[in-house]
């Protein structure tokens, strides 16, 4: 593999290995630093910022966020080669932050891991130019695009971006990816009535090849991480959704005719 | 498909059968005791052999029976439900000093009678001067003895009790019946020759033999006729014919072959109970189950003689009776041995001796058994190789999903080899099954001794500091002071001699209790039913057995990695602290105050010795032990920089986490154990081999053991198994499965145990189920030998020490076998909450 591929330099603040719920098999996730959305929501806050910060967790307060070489990455990647070959598909994914906001770091770390035979995903808010998208698709097996909303105003006001980007580019990712899976956090005050989720499910149903829309119920299990970072949690008055909630509104994307699941 | 692989629903009669075994404490029942004592005062003087035989076959004709509301299998060793005979041929200081708290006591307390007390007390007169233990100990080298008393390692297991840990010749005596051995051992006393110069002794075991076997036989014959006269008095119809079928086939097995299934369940059984009233080993394991009953299983269902619902029912009856069977240990092997448990383990899956696959119909109705019982025994378990089923495998996982710690997981692929790497022949070791917690064998050909002794691999390294000093006594090599000490190299050799010096003070102990046994309590009934004793005329206990092994098992590898690992690089490479240093600090706890349980707990101790020297301590006197025991005594400035020593400790990378230089200095570690064991033989004509596991003496065994260098607490648990060392492991369960398989599993050929605990949620879904089986497999790919699960929530196990009264059937599994939560006791409940939980992220 030519070095200067290898030699690419990124920042990230995690990688998760055994991880069973973010594409197929059994998966190691790279966490990238940096996105270009604030959603309220938000379950890694330390994902948002391309700086690199301090977050205290139990006390102790702890760097978030360094450089790496894909080389350094990969060593890390293929340590968990058999359980991927076992899982029938398992391998990375790349998710964050934004891995559209590191192209040139995304797009070396997806051709080595090609190379090396394993297998791709990327968990992507698809806000970014299409000429950057295109750069990385040919090394990605799976997409996985949130798409939060179809309303502009509401999608803008809760993630601080206007979605016209992203459902524009949803549209040439269905078409030029090997596969598109939807997914949609389910967001109690934000999206989570029917006729919301109906629509997305709708625009998703649209989508050239798209056959699985994912909802993931809306949890706080990052709400300290905010106080870590001494930033203000807006989201502390919103309960999740109820289980029966979820099945009903399941009901609604398996009505759209797409497969629908909860969780990953 | 080559099998039925749907789970077959549960017959109400099983929830009855459980609840009914379940109602009321297990009782103690003395009733074999004194049929030993009246056969053993009746045989004075004649060979050992014989008495052996004699008093089973006296015992067997006398001891009470019951066949209990709603069997279909039937034979209980004791009135009670779960209750327990005891063997005072072995030992019994130790339960008459605890008549009074056994009942009371925190691990597997038992239910005992004045009346018992009183009959025992007269029958263990008999017995001063008598028992194995006593004679083991007159065999021990001083030097043995010292370390014993030291904590050094215990090689209470069989000091105390019968051998047990062995899987006899089922499948023979389901085909030809005890009427079958009999016709055999007629046949080699035929070919005996009265000029042969082992004559007298290969005579009177067979003799021995022809009594124990005739003794089973008429011992079924006496369930036939209770079962009989119950027929007669049954109100209900459907009861009344159940019966009449029990007696007649308790008629006709297991004195003859068996001719269908439920023959054979029921034939299968008495062996299993019958072994269990000859001795008070536990581990006596069933094996392959579902080899072995197949052909019976195939006959009936082709011939529609049985329905799979029937199968099914007969199977999950057989699961019932195993937990009909119980045993009393004194207090602290109790707490090692934890949740009244027998370790029958029973196997099912794998390659036959051919090689090929040989998962059957049985190997998915045993998973439902499993399911439907949901009670600790039997200790299941699947083997896998390469050419496993994968359906085998998700239906295994969904009962890994259950939380019950089943099935454990064993890898062909790495057992096989490592079997014929210690003798066995290729067809021998493709036909292992699994004894007890995770040892290999083949069966009835091999007398293992598996579980011959606990060593504790931190207590030699605790006396590299001391130079070999314990409480005042010398009781290990005096190696060179480690204030003089210039290299790494010149700890490590002081630790492997220490190691050294131990492990040959423990083949010295546990070779006196082998010949003790030998001598006092060769097993005659046991002996027949394995190769080649009948052939070579003596009994197990006597090298009777083809393949013999003396297996005793260490502990701690990972705390003992993280400690030489922390020295090397704190000490000897970035020079920021002195051995002395380190050694005060140990001393000192690292300034850590007590945990007020132990404490307490060391108090007793103390004020007991002064007790027993002859002065009553004051009430201010135990305050006063407590609060010095308790509170740590070094200055504030000393605690801070011990607390700077901890964290620079817990700052070093761990075993467990995927990092090659530490888990492949962890190889090396665990080879200070497993190599030098190797070199010894036993007295039955076998060697030694290691195995890697500690039952669960991790807890009680850490509760004697002083501060160690990888920053581990005084009196803490040791890390269990092969185990990262609890809550060090933090990348997940493929960086800890990675690091686990890079220790040589071949090597320790008397089995490796690796403990990992699940969050529930990790097993959801058919996706969650097929990355179990990738993680299992992976690390199978990677030759590890054997993996365990407990699938329970942190906040679960909470819940359950605060209302054990809701969670009574909480299974989990402690170490190589399953036990109920709410049994054990709160030391290894805190540590069983404290293995790290993986989750699926």
């Amino acid at each position: 593999m030519e070095n200067s591929i290898l030699e690419t330099t990124g920042r990230i603040f995690n990688v998760q290995r055994f991880s069973i719920h973010d594409g197929p098999g059994i998966r190691t996730i790279i966490f990238l630093k940096g996105c270009p959305l604030r959603c309220r929501w938000c379950c890694n806050p330390e994902s948002q910022e391309w700086k690199q910060e301090t977050m205290v967790t139990a006390g102790v307060s702890k760097p978030v966020g360094r450089d790496v070489t894909v080389r350094e990455v990969m060593e890390e990647i293929l340590r968990d080669r058999v359980y991927y070959n076992r899982s029938g598909g398992g391998g990375m994914t790349l998710s964050g932050g934004e891995c559209l906001w590191q192209p040139d770091f995304s797009e070396a770390l997806l051709k080595a891991a090609k190379e090396y035979g394993i297998s791709t995903a990327i968990e992507t808010t698809g806000y970014a130019e299409m000429d950057v998208i295109r750069r990385l698709l040919p090394y990605v097996d799976t997409v996985l695009m949130d798409i939060k909303h179809t309303d502009p105003v509401k999608h803008k006001e809760f993630t601080t971006r206007d979605n016209k980007l992203i459902l524009e580019n949803a549209v040439h990712i269905a078409r030029e990816s090997k596969n598109l899976i939807i997914r949609t956090p389910v967001i109690p005050t934000f999206n989570s009535s029917p006729d919301e989720i109906r629509s997305i499910a709708e625009f998703a149903r649209s989508l050239d090849g798209v056959k699985e829309m994912h909802l993931l119920p809306y949890h706080r299990i990052g709400s300290d991480k905010y106080a870590g970072l001494g930033r203000a949690y807006t989201m502390a008055h919103v309960s999740p959704p109820t289980r029966e909630q979820m099945e009903a509104l399941l009901e609604v994307v398996n009505a759209t005719g797409l497969m629908g699941s909860i969780g990953g | 498909m080559k099998f039925y692989t749907e789970p077959i629903a549960k017959s109400p009669r099983i929830p009855k059968l459980v609840e009914a075994l379940y109602e009321k404490m297990p009782r103690i029942e003395a009733d074999r005791a004194v049929l030993l004592t009246e056969s053993y005062k009746a045989t004075e003087g004649e060979p050992i052999i014989t008495r052996r035989a004699k008093a089973f076959a006296h015992i067997l004709e006398h001891i009470p029976i019951i066949i209990r509301d709603n069997e279909l299998i039937v034979g209980s060793a004791t009135v009670a439900p779960r209750g327990c005979q005891v063997f005072p041929e072995y030992s019994f200081e130790w339960l008459e000093s605890e008549f009074d708290t056994v009942e009371t006591r925190v691990a597997d307390p038992f239910y005992i009678s004045e009346d018992t007390k009183e009959t025992l007390a007269e029958v263990y007169k008999y017995w001063k001067g008598k028992t194995t233990s006593e004679l083991a100990t007159s065999y021990m080298s001083d030097e043995a003895k010292l370390a014993i008393d030291h904590g050094m390692f215990t090689p209470g297991n069989y000091f105390y009790n019968g051998i047990g840990h062995l899987t006899v010749d089922y499948p023979k005596v389901l085909a030809v019946g005890y009427r079958g051995i009999l016709e055999e051992v007629k046949a080699e006393l035929k070919k005996l020759r009265p000029g042969d110069a082992d004559y007298a002794k290969r005579k009177h075991f067979l003799d021995a033999v022809v009594i124990s076997c005739e003794a089973a036989i008429k011992y079924a014959k006496r369930y036939a006729e209770l079962a009989a006269s119950m027929a007669k008095t049954a109100s209900d119809i459907g009861r009344r014919k159940e019966l009449e079928s029990i007696a007649a086939i308790c008629r006709s097995v297991p004195e003859n072959g068996a001719e269908g299934f439920h023959e054979a369940c029921q034939s299968f059984w008495f062996i299993q109970m019958l072994l269990q009233i000859e001795s008070s080993g536990h581990s006596i394991s069933p094996g392959r189950f579902d080899q072995y009953m197949y052909p019976y299983y195939k006959k009936d269902l082709d011939a529609g003689k049985i329905s799979r619902e029937d199968a099914q029912e007969l199977m999950d009856c057989v699961w019932v009776k195993l937990n009909d069977l119980n045993k009393v240990r004194d207090a602290a092997s109790a707490e090692g041995f934890a949740g009244y448990s027998l370790f029958q383990n029973l196997i099912v899956g794998g390659q036959d001796k051919h090689g090929r696959d040989a998962t059957n119909d049985l190997s998915f109705m045993a998973v439902t058994a499993t399911e439907h019982v949901f009670l600790p025994q039997p200790s299941f378990s699947v083997r896998v190789w390469n050419g496993s089923p994968h359906e085998f495998l998700i239906r295994a996982a969904e009962l890994t999903r259950t939380g019950i710690g089943f099935p454990a997981y064993y890898n062909d692929e790495v057992i096989i080899p490592s079997l014929q790497s210690r003798g066995l022949t290729l067809e021998d070791a493709r036909d292992y099954n699994i004894i007890g917690c995770v040892e290999p064998q083949k069966a009835a050909k091999t007398d293992g001794w598996h579980d011959a002794a606990f060593f504790n691999m931190c207590r030699p390294l605790e006396m590299v500091f001391s130079q070999g000093m314990d409480k005042g006594v010398q009781i290990g090599p005096k190696t060179s002071d480690v204030a003089t000490m210039k290299t790494y190299e010149e700890f490590e050799t002081a630790y492997r001699e220490q190691m050294n010096y131990f492990i040959e003070l423990m083949v010295n102990a546990d070779n006196a209790i082998d010949v003790a046994h030998g001598e006092r309590c060769p097993l005659p009934f046991q002996s027949c039913m394995v190769e080649d004793c009948i052939g070579r005329g003596k009994s197990l206990q006597e090298g009777g057995a083809l393949y013999n092994f003396t297996g005793p098992q260490g502990f701690g590898i990972a705390n003992v990695t993280d400690a030489l690992y922390a020295i090397k690089k704190l000490v000897f490479e970035d020079k920021k602290y002195t051995l002395p240093f380190f050694k005060e600090a140990l001393e000192h706890n690292y300034g850590k105050d007590m945990d007020s349980a132990m404490a307490a707990k060391l108090t007793q101790q103390i004020a007991a010795s002064v007790a027993a020297s002859g002065k009553m301590p004051t009430e201010e006197d135990i305050k006063t032990i407590y609060l010095t025991v308790k509170n740590n005594p070094a200055s504030e400035d000393a605690k801070k920089k011990y607390g700077e020593l901890l964290s620079d400790i817990a700052s070093l990378t761990k075993f467990g986490n995927d990092d090659d230089e530490i888990d492949l200095f962890a190889r090396e570690i665990a080879y200070t154990y497993t190599k030098p064991m190797e070199q010894y033989k036993n007295p039955r004509g076998g060697i030694f081999q290691a195995g890697l596991y500690p039952v669960s003496a991790n807890v009680p065994l850490g509760a004697q053991t002083g501060a160690t260098p990888d920053g581990r607490l005084a009196y803490t648990p040791i890390a269990d198994g092969v185990s990262p060392a609890a809550g060090r492991d933090i990348k997940g369960p493929t960086a800890a499965a990675n690091s686990v398989s890079r220790l040589d599993h071949y090597i320790a050929s008397n089995g490796t145990l690796f403990n990992m605990k699940f969050h529930p949620s990790a097993l959801e879904g058919r996706s969650g189920l097929e990355s179990f089986v990738a993680l299992v497999r992976g690390y199978f790919d990677q030759k590890g030998s054997h993996m365990q699960f407990n699938v329970v929530s942190r906040e679960t196990l909470r819940d359950a020490q605060k209302h054990p009264e809701k969670y009574k059937s909480l299974v989990v599994r402690v170490a190589g076998y399953s036990a109920l939560f709410t049994t054990l006791s709160k030391g290894l409940q805190e540590d069983i909450i404290n293995r790290t939980e993986q989750q699926g992220f």
